[in-house]
């Protein structure tokens, strides 16, 4: 009863179509980002390390390496600032939180590719 | 000014317009019944007496039954009154129903809840005292209050302990006030209230929601 009227309230913030993507993946994020008055798109391209929560709280992680070192976004998959998640390439991942990829550097970063249908090539 | 009782269901987070997630509390308000209007002719002041949820009339006592008989009603579980400064600019009679719709065109609401209760605390928790030091040879004494008063406290000589001193003691199950929450969005169909932040007592507990008195 009661998680019934919280679900209510959150369903009018959840997305309907969520692009689907998988741990392991490649992927674009597009977000939204305000600077002063002006509003524009930056894409974080990085590896799907972690997806997390439910609901309006689910979360997604995002692992690059820039200049030799590591950095990770947390992303809310329902957030209006994430426009858009597009998946373009897939890794082969035999488990759903890949944090071992932490205490990888240079090529053991990448993983297998695998083939998969969701995957848009850019 | 306007004012509903209703129920805490829970906290979860929303959306604002700029994609920012907020804290929100929903309330589930109303419909209540006005079970009794005062006047100042009958009564010495302007007042409505306001219940929400129904309770089964073997539940009540009589005297509660027939009381609210007379507005037309079954009796009601949880029922308060609201205090008009002046006369009402609404003429309200016994039996009409208030709904969240009261507060279509308010920003900010104040709630009054029970808080939890905590059971007995201790000064740490109940008044933010800083407590002792975890080391630096403290032995047994971390969470103590420290001393209580002195020779020459300003109660005069002989040092008696201060009225109103801090101590130890029941904490919790106090009615509390928590001001100006913005009023999120109110969902007419199902009678509910989102208010942004925590408000006082636990899911499931009764709560009053007014127009906020002082708004910012």
């Amino acid at each position: 009863m009661k998680t019934e009227i919280l679900d209510h309230v959150e369903s009018k913030n959840l997305k309907n179509a969520l692009s689907h993507f998988e741990i392991g993946d490649t992927v674009d994020v597009h977000c939204r980002i305000k600077e002063g008055d002006k509003v524009r798109t930056q894409i974080f391209t990085g590896t799907v390390i972690a997806r997390q929560g439910r609901g309006i709280n689910e979360t997604f992680t995002v692992r690059r390496i820039v200049n030799n070192e590591g950095v990770e976004r947390k992303f809310p998959v329902h957030s209006p600032n994430v426009l858009d998640v597009r998946p373009i390439r897939s890794g082969k991942a035999r488990r759903a939180k890949l944090y071992y990829l932490r205490t990888r550097t240079g090529k053991a970063v990448k993983l297998a590719h695998r083939h998969s249908k969701h995957t848009v090539s850019k | 000014m306007a004012m509903l009782l209703g129920k805490k269901v829970g906290m979860t987070r929303v959306y604002d317009e700029s994609g920012e997630l907020i804290p929100v509390t929903v309330i589930e308000a109303g419909p209540c019944t006005i079970t009794q209007v005062k006047t100042t002719e009958t009564d010495g002041y302007d007042a409505i007496q306001v219940g929400f949820e129904d309770v089964k009339p073997s539940r009540r006592k009589r005297p509660q039954v027939g009381h609210a008989k007379k507005a037309g009603t079954a009796p009601k579980k949880f029922v308060r009154e609201y205090r008009f400064s002046d006369k009402p600019e609404k003429e309200y009679q016994p039996g009409d129903s208030l709904t969240v719709a009261v507060f279509a065109d308010t920003k900010y609401v104040d709630v009054t809840g029970t808080s939890k209760g905590k059971g007995t605390a201790g000064v740490m928790k109940r008044h933010g005292f800083g407590g002792f030091s975890a080391s630096h040879g403290t032995e047994r004494r971390h969470r103590a209050p420290g001393s209580q008063s002195g020779y020459g406290t300003n109660r005069g000589w002989s040092g008696g302990i201060k009225k109103g001193k801090r101590m130890g003691g029941h904490m919790g199950t106090d009615r509390v006030t928590t001001k100006n929450h913005s009023l999120v969005s109110i969902d007419e169909e199902k009678n509910l209230l989102v208010v942004k932040g925590a408000v006082p007592g636990p899911a499931g507990g009764y709560c009053i929601v007014r127009t906020a008195k002082r708004p910012q």
